[in-house]
C-alpha cells in the first residue's frame, strides 16, 4: 500500500522538526524515538537552555530552595536530536515544508511539530514595563532575576493579577516574610479559573498569611524615579502604593506570531488543531504534516461539547505531545485522539490545589466533601445538570473519582452519599464566574466568493 | 446474580500456601457476592476505583446490621483507630500522626533510622555465625521490625519482648474467628486482655514522655499541640499507637519472609541481586505486587448503592477488596504470575491506595530493602529446606510461620 509504504519510509529516514524545545517538544521527541522513529530529528528552541521545567519556577525556585538552573527536565531516554538552541523559528512555508530561522537559515521537514507554548503577557505600557523592578515570570531567566531581587529584601512587592501564578508568587513572598500587595481586577483571587465561591477561600488564604489583597481594582500605572527604578503604583480607585518590585501576572499570550502568513489557523488564542493534534489551516481544513502540542494548541474536546480548549497545564502538554508524536509517524487508522481530561495543580499558602475538568464552563458548584471554612474540601462543578469539573483543596486523593464522574457525564448535583459530607454541601450555588460575554481577542475571519470553487477564506490575526 | 463460596476457601488454611489460583477464579467475576454475605472485588481497576470512591466507608458502624460478621477487632474501650474511620475524623488523626512521622514537619524521621536499621540487620545476621541452618522468621524477620518500630516509637529496649507478645495476640484479631464457639470466645478474651495490657503500658510511657520528651515519635505525639486542630486525646493516642505497632511489624515480617522465599525460589534473581545490590529497589516493589503481606482489605462498606462492573453493591454491604488478586490481574500487568524484579510500570496495591494508603510505606521499603540486600550478600549458598514452608494462620496478613533456610557460611 502506497501510503503505508511512505509512512514506513518516514519512520525510517524522514525528517521531523520540532519547534519549541521545552516540555511538549521534549516529550514528543522522546515518544518519536520510543515508537521507532529513526530519521533526523531537529529541535528548535529560542531559549539557550536545554528543556527545563516551569512549575518549580514560581515555587521552589523563588523560595530559594532550588537554583533556577537545576530544573532541567529529566530525560526519559536519549533522543539523538540536532539541537538548534538560542535561535527562534521566524517563519513557516508549509508548501515548501520549510521553517525559516531568525538567523537566516532554514530547515526542511517531512513532519513538523509546533510546541512554542505561551509567554507572559507583558505590562501594556512599554515604558513602564521597562522600569527596573518590573518583572514577569515565565522563563528560567525571569525566575533568576526575580529571585535575586526578592533575596535583596524589597520594602514591598506588588503582584498584579491573582491567578495561579500571581497567587503563588504572593505566597512565596509571604514565606520569605516580604510585605506583599496583590491587585486583582476580579472579585477574588482565582475567580477566572475557579469562580468566586472558591475564590473566596483563596482570598481567606491570602488574608490569613498577611497578604494585602485588593480585589476589584486595576493597576492603572507604574511610576519610576529619576533613575528608572519602580517607585509607585497607581490604582483605578485613585489609590497609590509604594513598591520596589512589581510582578506582572496577567496571563499569557500564545507564541504564534512567527506563523503569520503561513496559512495556519494560528492566532493569539493558539493554533487550532483536531483531536489528533493536526493543525488546521485558515480555511478550517486539517493539515496532514503539521502537528501541534502543549500550551500553544487549541483542540476540540468531545466531553466538553467539542469546544476548542486551550490549556496551560503541564499534564496536558505531556499527554498531547505523546499523542502528537504517535500520530506523526502512524498511518490514519492507527492514530489516536487526545482525550485528556484537563487536570491542573497549584501550591500556595501551604495548600495543595488540584482541579480536573473545565471549571470555568460551569454555572453551579457544590461542596461535595469537606468544608470551605476549613480550607479542605472537594467541590464539584455542574453545567446543565452534569458534572464537568471538580477542585480539591488538600483533598487530592478524591480527584480521580470525580474525574470519572466527569468522563461518565454523571448528573449534577451528585445524588449520592459520601464520606465527609457537611451541611454546606447539601445545595448547589452559583459558581461565580465572570460574565462570559467578555470581549474576545480572536482573529477576524472573512469569506469571499460565491461558488465553492472561488470561495476564499481570509484570516486576519488580532 | 450468582453467588460463590470462595471466601471460605480463601480463609481455609489449606489454601494458604498458594491462594493465587483462587484469586484467578475470583477474577472471572470482578464483583461478586460471596454466599457468606460479603461482596468480593478482585480485579485491578475495580479495586482501584473503589479505593478512591468517597461512597466507600472504612467505618464498620456504617455496615447494615445484617452485614455485620465477627465482633469488633479494635479494643472496645477505645475509639476506633484512624484506619477504621472516615474523613473528617480519619483525616485529622492521620494528619496529626504525619506531623510527627513524615514530611513536611518531620522529614527525617524515617531517613534518620537508616544507620540504625543497617546496624540491627548486621547484628541479627552476625548471630547466624557457626550455624548451618536458621529459621528466618524466628531468627530474623520477627525480631528485626519489632526492634525498629520500638526505636521509632521510643519503647525502651528492655520492654521489646513484652511488646512483641501483645502485638502478636492483638494482630490475630484481624481475621474472622475459627473453631468452636468456646474457642472463639477464648480467642476474643485473649485479644481483649492483650489490648488492655498494651494500653496500660502505653499510657505509662506517654505520661513519662510528656514530662520528659525525647527524640521519638511517642514524645512528639504526646507533646504536639496540633496546628489548627485539637491534638490527640489519650484514648486516641492509645488506639492509634496500637495500630502503628501492629501494622508496623506484622506486615514487615511477612514482606521480608515472603521476599526471601521468593528469592530462594528464583535462584537467578538471587544471583542477580548479589551482583547488583541496587536491584533491591525495584525488586521490593515487585515483591509487594507478587507476594503482598496484606492480601485482603476486609469489611469496608458502602454509603450508597454503587454500580461497578455491571453489579450494584447495595448500601451498607460488607465489601472485601482483594488487592493481592488485583496485583495479579492480567488486564493490568503483563505476565502477572511471573516475578520480574525490574518490572516497569509497577503500580501495585502492596500498600493500598487512596486516603488509607499505608503511611508506613517509606519505613517498610527501607526495612525490606536493607534486610534482603544484606541477607543475600552475606548468606553463602542459601537454600530452602522445605517448600512450601508452614504458613501462619492469618489469611489477611499472609506469610510463612517458619522459613527454615540452610546455608554454607557467612560472608563479612
Ligand atoms: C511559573 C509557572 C508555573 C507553572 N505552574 C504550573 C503548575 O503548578 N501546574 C501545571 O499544571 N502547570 C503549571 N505551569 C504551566 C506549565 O509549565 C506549562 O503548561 C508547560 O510548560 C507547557 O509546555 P509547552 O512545552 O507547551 O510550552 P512552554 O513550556 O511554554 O515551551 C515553549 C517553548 O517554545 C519556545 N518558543 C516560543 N516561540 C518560539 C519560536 N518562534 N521558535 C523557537 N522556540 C520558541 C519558548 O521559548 C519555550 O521554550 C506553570 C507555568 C509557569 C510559567
Amino acid at each position: 500500500m502506497a501510503v503505508d509504504g511512505s509512512v514506513e519510509r518516514l519512520r525510517r529516514e524522514g525528517r521531523i522538526v520540532v519547534v519549541g524545545a521545552s516540555l511538549a517538544g521534549l516529550r514528543a521527541a522522546e515518544t518519536l524515538r520510543e515508537e521507532g522513529f529513526t530519521g533526523t530529528l531537529t529541535m528548535i528552541g529560542d531559549e539557550p537552555y536545554e528543556p527545563y521545567d516551569r512549575p518549580p519556577l514560581s515555587k521552589q525556585v523563588l523560595l530559594g530552595r532550588v537554583p533556577a538552573d537545576h530544573t532541567a527536565l529529566p530525560r526519559r531516554r536519549a533522543i539523538e536530536a540536532q539541537w538548534r538552541l538560542g535561535v527562534a523559528a521566524a517563519g513557516l512555508d508549509p508548501t515548501a515544508k520549510r521553517v525559516a530561522l531568525a538567523n537566516g537559515t532554514s530547515v526542511e521537514y517531512d513532519r513538523l511539530l509546533i510546541a512554542t507554548g505561551v509567554r507572559s503577557r507583558p505590562w501594556p505600557n512599554e515604558l513602564e514595563a521597562g522600569l527596573d523592578g518590573v518583572f514577569v515570570l515565565r522563563t528560567m531567566d525571569d525566575a533568576t532575576r526575580l529571585r535575586h531581587r526578592l533575596k535583596a529584601g524589597p520594602s514591598r512587592v506588588l503582584v498584579i493579577g491573582a491567578g495561579f501564578t500571581g497567587s503563588e508568587i504572593a505566597s512565596v513572598c509571604r514565606e520569605r516574610d516580604l510585605p506583599v500587595t496583590v491587585a486583582e481586577r476580579g472579585p477574588t483571587p482565582l475567580s477566572g479559573a475557579l469562580g468566586s465561591v472558591i475564590g473566596d477561600v483563596a482570598a481567606q488564604l491570602h488574608h490569613q498569611h498577611g497578604v494585602d489583597l485588593r480585589c476589584g481594582v486595576m493597576v492603572t500605572g507604574l511610576e519610576g524615579d529619576g533613575a528608572g527604578r519602580l517607585r509607585r503604583a497607581h490604582f483605578s480607585d485613585g489609590g497609590t502604593l509604594d513598591a520596589e518590585v512589581a510582578v506582572v501576572a496577567l496571563g499569557a499570550t500564545r507564541n504564534t506570531e512567527w506563523l503569520a502568513g503561513s496559512g495556519l489557523a494560528a492566532g493569539p488564542r493558539g493554533i487550532a488543531c483536531d483531536a489528533g493534534c493536526r493543525a488546521f489551516d485558515v480555511r478550517g481544513i486539517v493539515t496532514d504534516d503539521v502537528f501541534v502540542a502543549g500550551d500553544v494548541a487549541r483542540s476540540p474536546h468531545p466531553l466538553f461539547g467539542y469546544q476548542f480548549l486551550s490549556l496551560e497545564h503541564w499534564g496536558n502538554a505531556v499527554a498531547q505531545a505523546e499523542v502528537a508524536a504517535h500520530n506523526m509517524i502512524c498511518p490514519g487508522e492507527e492514530r489516536r485522539p487526545h482525550l485528556w481530561t484537563p487536570y491542573f495543580w497549584s501550591a500556595q499558602f501551604g495548600v495543595n490545589i488540584k482541579s480536573v475538568g473545565v471549571p470555568n464552563m460551569a454555572d453551579q458548584i457544590i461542596v461535595s466533601q469537606g468544608s470551605l471554612g476549613e480550607h479542605r474540601f472537594t467541590a464539584a462543578y455542574g453545567y446543565q445538570g452534569r458534572v464537568i469539573a471538580a477542585v480539591t483543596f488538600d483533598q487530592a486523593k478524591w480527584l480521580e473519582f470525580y474525574q470519572r464522574q466527569i468522563e461518565q457525564a454523571a448528573p449534577f448535583p451528585p445524588p449520592f452519599t459520601t464520606v465527609d459530607r457537611r451541611t454546606e454541601g447539601m445545595r448547589p450555588v452559583p459558581a461565580g464566574f465572570p460574565d462570559p460575554s467578555v470581549p474576545t481577542h480572536g482573529p477576524q475571519v472573512t469569506v469571499s466568493g460565491h461558488s465553492p470553487t472561488d470561495q476564499r477564506v481570509t484570516f486576519t490575526p488580532a | 446474580m450468582t453467588s460463590v463460596a470462595l471466601l471460605g476457601q480463601i480463609l481455609d488454611y489449606a489454601n494458604r500456601a498458594d491462594p493465587y489460583p483462587l484469586y484467578a477464579e475470583l477474577r472471572r467475576t470482578p464483583v461478586v457476592r460471596d454466599e457468606s454475605g460479603p461482596y468480593l472485588v478482585s480485579t485491578y481497576w475495580e479495586i482501584q476505583s473503589l479505593l478512591h470512591d468517597p461512597r466507600v466507608s472504612s467505618d464498620i458502624r456504617n455496615l447494615a446490621p445484617e452485614a455485620k460478621t465477627g465482633p469488633r477487632t479494635d479494643d472496645p474501650d477505645l475509639p476506633p483507630s484512624f484506619i477504621r474511620l472516615d474523613p473528617p475524623d480519619h483525616d485529622r488523626l492521620r494528619r496529626l500522626i504525619m506531623r510527627t512521622y513524615g514530611p513536611p514537619h518531620s522529614p527525617r524521621r524515617v531517613y534518620g533510622l537508616h544507620g540504625e536499621i543497617s546496624g540491627i540487620v548486621s547484628g541479627l545476621i552476625d548471630r547466624f555465625r557457626g550455624r548451618e541452618r536458621i529459621d528466618l522468621v524466628d531468627d530474623f524477620s520477627y525480631p528485626f521490625p519489632v526492634t525498629v518500630i520500638c526505636r521509632l516509637l521510643g519503647v525502651p529496649q528492655e520492654d521489646e519482648q513484652r511488646f512483641h507478645g501483645w502485638a502478636d495476640t492483638v494482630a490475630t484479631a484481624i481475621e474472622p474467628p475459627v473453631g468452636t464457639p468456646d474457642e472463639q470466645e477464648a480467642h476474643w478474651r485473649a485479644i481483649r486482655e492483650a489490648h488492655h495490657q498494651l494500653a496500660d503500658y502505653l499510657s505509662g510511657l506517654i505520661e513519662q514522655r510528656r514530662r520528659a520528651p525525647r527524640e521519638d515519635m511517642i514524645s512528639a505525639l504526646a507533646t504536639d499541640r496540633g496546628a489548627d486542630e485539637s491534638p490527640m486525646s489519650l484514648p486516641e493516642m492509645l488506639s492509634n499507637l496500637t495500630l502503628l505497632l501492629i501494622a508496623g511489624h506484622e506486615t514487615t515480617v511477612n514482606l521480608i519472609t515472603n521476599g526471601m522465599l521468593t528469592l530462594l525460589r528464583h535462584p537467578d534473581t538471587l544471583k542477580q541481586l548479589r551482583a547488583d545490590p541496587d536491584l533491591v529497589i525495584p525488586l521490593v516493589e515487585e515483591l509487594l505486587r507478587f507476594e503482598p503481606p496484606v492480601q485482603l482489605l476486609p469489611e469496608r462498606t458502602t454509603l450508597d448503592d454503587i454500580e461497578i462492573a455491571g453489579t450494584t453493591i447495595p448500601q451498607g454491604a460488607s465489601l472485601w477488596l482483594v488487592p493481592a488478586s488485583g496485583n495479579r490481574d492480567p488486564q493490568r500487568f503483563p505476565e502477572p504470575d511471573r516475578f520480574l524484579p525490574d518490572r516497569p510500570d509497577n503500580q501495585h496495591f502492596g500498600f493500598g491506595t487512596g486516603i488509607h494508603n499505608c503511611i508506613g510505606s517509606p519505613l517498610a521499603r527501607l526495612e525490606a530493602q536493607t534486610a534482603l540486600a544484606e541477607l543475600v550478600r552475606r548468606l553463602d549458598n542459601p537454600r530452602l529446606v522445605e517448600d512450601p514452608p508452614p504458613y501462619r494462620h492469618n489469611a489477611v496478613l499472609r506469610g510463612p510461620r517458619h522459613l527454615p533456610i540452610a546455608f554454607d557460611g557467612l560472608s563479612r
